[in-house]
Order: structure tokens, then sequence, then C-alpha cells
């Protein structure tokens, strides 16, 4: 096990270093550079002002020299600066990581856990109107655009109904504290992290309710239920445990997303996480802080990979034979 | 009659004072207004953008500021003159200002701003020091600014957009773009930087050190970052902000906001800036060089209907290249309005064969997008064909600065006079290549170059008016640009924030005078 581990972790790191060099073509590849769009911005560029821009960025180097330049810096966990933001990409990516783990790892958990028990109860319901209703409403979320959702869901409960907050991290300038604050963020959370959650829930559900009833009508099934085994330990113990197989393997898709942030969700209840500064990022050509968040992602799907093949294991002795 | 008269005066009187009472500003309150996009830095001497100076407008000033008119206003500066010949300001400062970090502000923090700071970092002012010959301080509360000729806009440049007091004490002898102050703000405005939690919100405090008595009023401003246009809306309709600058929302939100109760709207404060729009018409190769073609386009431009189902009524039709709010607008132009039947005429006589052409919409938000499309309907109603060609904002940076397109959807700001704002677009000693803001157009007319150069060292302003007249009439002939509409963006508020907007340059001037009628 600890020599697969070994060889998948140097083989991850070859990944990264392609994911990076690609990501750098495909960036530079892109009409515009940061230097017109700060000069745009700006409202009035002469030749001085962009050419002392591109010679502050290194945007004047050959693109061959600008990618070794990164790629040097990058191994050394040194993801350079900021153009527009004037700051250490790093330092940046670290300010918006707690915000953006906090809403996705909310999500993550809300979309599992609901996702799971509905998807088990319409399995066990099939049929039923049960399995009608818990079937259709996860359709419904699976096929709406997350974007209306967000839009929704804040007209409703910020706008009409005055229960929840809109936008934002936190009350602005309440300065609470202690509980308090933890309170304050709690509701500011609700709203963001049910409606990114949703859209995976639906999933689940979805996922969870099909696999439960492919495994419930294998040989393996009949023979425990032959044996006279009672229904709840073989839906517990034989079905589910079996069934949770792909909900697993998209668990880690999921999970490898948690760090790369939720770009429409974020851009929508105004959440200070990362997948607003990449989205940010992209339209001011901030070619940094696009790798940057890049490398992290990818970084963290490799990871996540890595672990569902472990869990895999744990879960399905027959793989871990295998190996 | 005479009682009547007395008693009439006095009921006045009463009346006055009422009112006086009623609107006496208070003290205290904080204000909640959007920013966006959130602001690269706040560092007015090296960023020149948008946002930067809507909040860093309450932090940095300069020696003037000026109203709704355009006329010179004391900031910095409380008193100054010009020499007859045109050649010589000198400005007397306030001898009581302090910067931020108590140091005091001095003649020599304005030498240093202009003469070496901004000449490194701002090209728009850059362009207009080129007249400066010289810049002293003579003593602590005097700067002298000799120029080689005389420059007619000379008192429209003291703006703190263009001209930001920079401390010389914090700047001398560093690498302006890395000094570690430029993350904390010192200028000599009513608000201190107190905050900025990226992403969130940028926080300023009263100066309690100001140098006019009793201003600021606000105790403190909260600038929320709120990416998405319909969450601002949402932001304001739940009163988490009181205040939404021009251009925050969707146009279409607009009536729906401003028809709640207890808030208010206006359109002033734009008129320094006085933002036009037209579409470029690419002259350097293509269709658009037959003048003909240029005149069948604008001709067949409703702008009438675009300003009011795009803008909701806001705006005026723009006659040509000079705003009606900027100083020497010609107003007796030739006709360039909406007239379908002239426009077949003069495509009838041009030499277009039925081409596409790429129109470039403006990737500003929704508005710009439905206005290109208007637009691709109005010139099918002539028989051209056009396609709108999606970008986002880099991408319509360098296809602009390229000259790759046909038509391109922009606007630009006046500046208040036509030197500063208006001639840099039709001149052509101003094509180049790789800026969206120059001549892209490609116009070139040398009657058109000497005609701005001569009205900008002009020290006469009736020789101005009459040339800059003279340019207009041609410029409007010749069509190197189809003109649009001179933009008005609401600015939002509750209505007991009072006095958001007291100055041509709105709340980018910053919110030294607003108040809040709030218990």
């Amino acid at each position: 096990m600890l020599r697969f581990i070994a060889a998948r972790l140097v083989k991850a790191v070859f990944i990264l270093l392609a994911i990076l060099v690609l990501n750098f073509m495909l960036i530079h590849a892109a009409p515009g550079d940061p230097a017109a769009v700060m000069a745009g911005e700006a409202g009035a560029a002469d030749e001085k002002f962009l050419q002392d821009l591109r010679e502050r960025f290194g945007l004047d180097q050959p693109f061959g020299v600008q990618l070794w330049t990164y790629l040097k810096g990058a191994v050394q966990f040194d993801l350079g600066f900021s153009y527009r933001q004037q700051m250490p990409v790093a330092e940046l990516i670290w300010d918006r990581l707690p915000a953006t783990l906090l809403l996705t790892a909310t999500a993550f958990v809300i979309s599992i856990v609901f996702g799971v028990i509905a998807g088990v109860l319409a399995a066990q319901m099939q049929g039923t109107w049960w399995d009608t209703l818990i079937s259709s409403v996860a359709l419904l979320f699976y096929a709406t655009p997350l974007f209306w959702v967000a839009l929704m869901a804040s007209l409703l409960f910020s706008v009409v109904l005055g229960w929840l907050p809109g936008f934002g991290y936190e009350t602005i300038g309440a300065d609470y504290t202690g509980l308090a604050r933890v309170l304050d963020i709690g509701r500011h959370l609700i709203l963001p992290a049910t409606t990114l959650g949703l859209f995976f829930t639906a999933i689940y559900v979805r996922m969870t309710r099909a696999s439960m009833l492919e495994v419930s009508r294998l040989d393996f099934v009949k023979t425990a239920r032959a044996k006279g085994l009672r229904n709840s330990l073989i839906q517990r113990r034989h079905v589910l445990r079996n069934a949770l197989l792909p909900v697993i393997t998209l668990a880690g898709l999921q999970a490898g997303q948690i760090v790369g942030g939720a770009v429409l969700t974020e851009t929508v209840f105004a959440w200070p996480g990362i997948g607003r500064l990449m989205f940010e990022a992209i339209s001011q050509r901030d070619y940094n802080v696009i790798l940057g968040v890049f490398f992290i992602s990818a970084a963290m799907v490799l990871l996540f990979n890595l672990i569902t093949d472990i869990l895999y294991g744990i879960v399905d002795p027959r793989i871990r034979l295998a190996r | 009659m005479k009682t009547l008269r007395i008693l009439a005066t006095g009921a006045a009187l009463a009346a006055a004072t009422a009112l006086a009472a009623q609107d006496a500003p208070k003290s205290g309150g904080t204000l909640n207004v959007v920013i966006q996009p959130e602001p690269p830095g706040l560092m007015m001497g090296l960023l020149q953008n948008g946002p930067t100076q809507m909040v860093a407008g309450d932090i940095y000033e300069s020696l003037l500021r000026y109203d709704k008119d355009l006329n010179p206003m004391p900031s910095l500066a409380k008193e100054w003159t010009k020499s007859e010949d045109g050649l010589t300001y000198t400005f007397t400062l306030h001898d009581d200002v302090v910067w931020h970090d108590g140091e005091p502000f001095t003649a020599e923090d304005v030498v240093f701003s202009v003469d070496e700071f901004l000449r490194e970092t701002h090209a728009r002012l850059r362009a207009s020091l080129v007249h400066v010959e010289s810049i002293e301080a003579p003593d602590d509360t005097t700067v002298v600014f000799t120029l080689k000729q005389p420059f007619g806009p000379c008192l429209g440049l003291f703006e703190a957009g263009t001209m930001p007091m920079i401390p010389k004490h914090i700047y001398e002898g560093t690498d302006y773009a890395e000094n570690p102050a430029n993350n904390t703000p010192i200028g000599t405005g009513p608000f201190k930087f107190e905050e900025w939690e990226r992403g969130s919100y940028i926080h300023l405090v009263k100066n309690e050190d100001y140098y006019l008595e009793g201003k600021p009023y606000l105790d403190e401003i909260y600038y929320q970052v709120i990416p998405d246009a319909a969450s601002r809306s949402v932001a304001f309709e739940t009163g988490k902000v009181d205040l939404l600058p021009g251009g925050s929302v969707e146009n279409f939100d607009i009536p729906r906001l401003i028809a709640m109760d207890n808030v208010c709207h206006t359109t002033e404060g734009w008129e320094f800036f006085a933002p036009h729009s037209w579409m470029w018409l690419n002259m350097h190769e293509g269709p658009m060089t037959d003048k003909n073609l240029r005149k069948a386009v604008m001709h067949a431009m409703n702008r009438e209907f675009a300003r009011d189902a795009l803008w909701n009524g806001n705006g005026r039709i723009a006659t040509g290249p000079v705003n009606s709010v900027t100083r020497f607008y010609e107003p007796d132009t030739p006709d360039i309005t909406y007239d379908p039947d002239k426009a077949r005429d003069y495509l009838e006589a041009s030499d277009y064969d039925g081409e596409t052409l790429a129109l470039l919409p403006l990737p500003y938000g929704e508005t710009w997008q439905r206005w290109a499309e208007v637009a691709k309907q109005n010139l099918a109603e002539i028989g051209i064909e056009a396609e709108i060609v999606a970008t986002d904002v880099a991408g319509w940076n360098q296809r602009v600065g390229e000259w790759d397109f046909d038509l391109a959807f922009t606007y630009i700001y006046q500046y208040g006079d036509p030197a500063l704002g208006v001639a840099r677009n039709y001149i052509s000693t101003n094509i180049a290549k790789g800026s969206p803001w120059n001549n892209v157009s490609g116009y070139v007319n040398e009657e058109v170059d000497a005609l701005f150069a001569k009205a900008a060292v002009s020290p006469d302003e009736d020789e101005r008016q009459a040339l800059y007249s003279e340019v207009q009439n041609i410029l409007v002939d010749d069509l190197p640009v189809a003109w649009m509409i001179e933009l008005e963006f609401p600015t939002i508020y509750r209505c007991d924030v009072k006095d958001p907007v007291t100055t041509a340059i709105g709340v980018n001037d910053g919110m030294r005078d607003a108040w809040l009628d709030r218990d």
C-alpha cells in the first residue's frame, strides 16, 4: 500500500507540473494582458505608462523566460505577486481560504448527509409517492441553474421575508466577538451553503438511489435474504456499503473543489472566497492569481483522488486485494 | 401695507430659520456605500481608476474643487491668482493642514507631488505638465506654477483625481510602487484609512484633525464590495447599504429602486467627467473609411429609443464631440439626428458592398450588450449587416487598442475642457496602437490638429470658444466617430443621507460634506 501511495505521489507531482505549464500557456493565449487592463481602468495611458507596468511585472520578457521564472518560483511555493491587488498571491489565497473552506465544507456536509439519506429513503420506498417526490425535487435542483437558485433564494429569504442576510460573510461594522460572531457568520452562511449544497445534494440523491436499487438486485443480497437476515441489517451492511462506491467517487471530486471555491455562489452572495478571487482575476488578466488558484485547486484534486482510491480499498476489500 | 410687508418678512424669516434649523448638518453616524469593482489599491497617485478614486477621494485632496458649473472652489488652496499674461498661477495654501500621520502639509509637498511623483506616475496629468515650466514654493504656504505658454484649461487640473497631494516625507527617495505606505494611505482628506478586509469592505474613519471646523460630519464610512449587480440591488433594498454610486446597479433595476420609500436620486456630480458615449468607426482600413457609410451609420442610430429603453430616459442626445456640460460646447453643428431615409441615401451613395461589420459592445454589463443589439437592428433596418463580437474587458481593451473592429462602443470622460478630454480622441499625433483611449479611429485632419493646438494655448476665452466651435463643426461633418448619448449615471441613496453630491466630481470627490439626518 505504501509503495502504491508513493508511486501515485510521484505521478501527481508530474501531473501538477504539466497542469502548471498548460495553464500558463492557456492564460497567456487569452487576448489582453494585465497592463492593458490596468491602463484601461485608469482611463488614459501613454506608451510610458504601459511600458512601466510591463517592465514592473516582467511582461516585457520573452514567453519562455516568463514561464521559467514562474515555474522556478512555484516549485518553491512562491506563487508570485498579484499585479492588480498589489500583494503576494500566496497571501491573497491564504486570506480567502478560511471563507472558502467554511462555505464549501458546509455545503459538502449538507449535500452528503441530506443526499445520501434522501437517496436511501427513495430507494427503500421505490414506486411510492415519497420516491416520486424525492426524485422529482432532486431532478428540479439538478436541472435548475445555480445562479438562478442563488438569486431567488436571496430575493425570497432576504428581501421578501427578511429572515437571512443576502450577502457578505458577516455584519459589517457590528464588531461581534466570540459566540455572537460565530452566530453572525452562521446566519450569513445559511443561504450560500444551502444553495451550493443543493446541486450536489440532488446528485447524491439520484446516485445513491440508483446504486442502492442496483445493488439490492444482486445475488449476494438475495443470499442474505435467503439466510433470513433482518432487512435493516441487509440494507445497512450489504446494500448501502456497496452502493456507496460511486458516492465516494463523487464526494472525492467534490472535495477536490473545496479549496477551489464556488465561483457563482461566492459572486452572488458576495462571499469573500477563492472562487470569487479567481473570477475577478480572470477578467483582470491577473495571471499569477489565476495560476495560483489553479495550482492549489489542482493539487487538492490530486490529493483527494488519492484519498478516494484509498477509501475504495477500505470500503470494498476486492479492490484492495486486486492491488 | 407697511405692516403687512413687515409681517411677511417676519414670517419668511421664521420659515427660513426653521428651514435652516431643519437643514443644519448633524454630526455622527455610519455611511455604507457600494464599491464595485474592488479597487486594486488606494494610493491615488499610482492608480487612477474609478473605484480607487471613489474611496481615496475621501483620503486625498488637491488644491481645488469645482462646483457643478465647473468654477474652481477652495480646497487645500484657500486663494489663487492668475497673472495677466496667463503664464503664472499662484496658490495660497491653508496653513493649518496636517497629514493623517500628524506631519504638517506645506508647499514643498505640492512641488514634490506634481513635479516629481505625479510627473512619473500619472499618464493623464503628464500630458498637461508639458506646458509647465516650473513649480516653486517660495514659502510654506505659497506655490507658484509658471507655464511655458498660456494653457487654457490649467485651472481645471487641480482636482484630486488629476492632481492628488502626496506626502513628501513618506515618498521622497523611495520606490513609489513598492512603498509600504501604499497599503495604509496617508492623505490630508476628511477621512482616514482604517481597515481593508479584501473581498468584503474598506473602512474609513473621521479625520479628527481636519482643517475645516466641524467637518466631516460622518463618523465612518464602509465601502462594501459586492461583485454581483443583482446582489447590490438586494443590498440596497434590504437597507444594508445607504448609497449606490452611479453605475453600481443595472439600469433595468433603477426604476424599481428609486420608486422605494425614502429613496432619493440625483444625476448631478458628473459635470466634470461628462461621460460621452460613441461608436468608434475604424478609419484605418476597411469599409468605415468611406465618409458616406459613416454618415449612413450615424443617421441610422435611433439614440432616443436607446436612451429611453436602455437608460431609463437618463442622458442627453449627443450633438458632437463636446459634451453639453463641458466648456466650449457648440450647439450649432450639422444635423446628425436619427433619419433612416437619409441614412439609406448615404448608404446608396457609399461603396458599401454588403459585407458584415464587426460591432464591439462595451463589456460593462447588460445595458451595453443590449445597446449593441439595438445598434445592430438599427443598421439592419437600412441594410447594413453587423455581427456583435463578444469580449471581456481585457479582450475589449486589446481589440480596440489594436484597431481590430469596424464599430466599437465606448464612453470617455472629458474632464471639463476640450483640451483635457476631447482633443486626445481626434488629433493625429495621438494615433498609436496599444491604448483604447487615444485617437482610436485613426482620424487625420491637419486643420483639426491645428485648431485644437491653438485653442489649448490661447489666453483668450472668446478666441478659444471660436476655435472650438469651428473644430466641432468640422468633426461633425467628417464623423470620425458616431456620437451617441451624453450619459448620466444616477446616484441612488436614502433620503436621510444629505449632501452626498456637492461638486462636479460627485461621489468621487469624497464625503466631506455628507451627513445623516438620523437620530
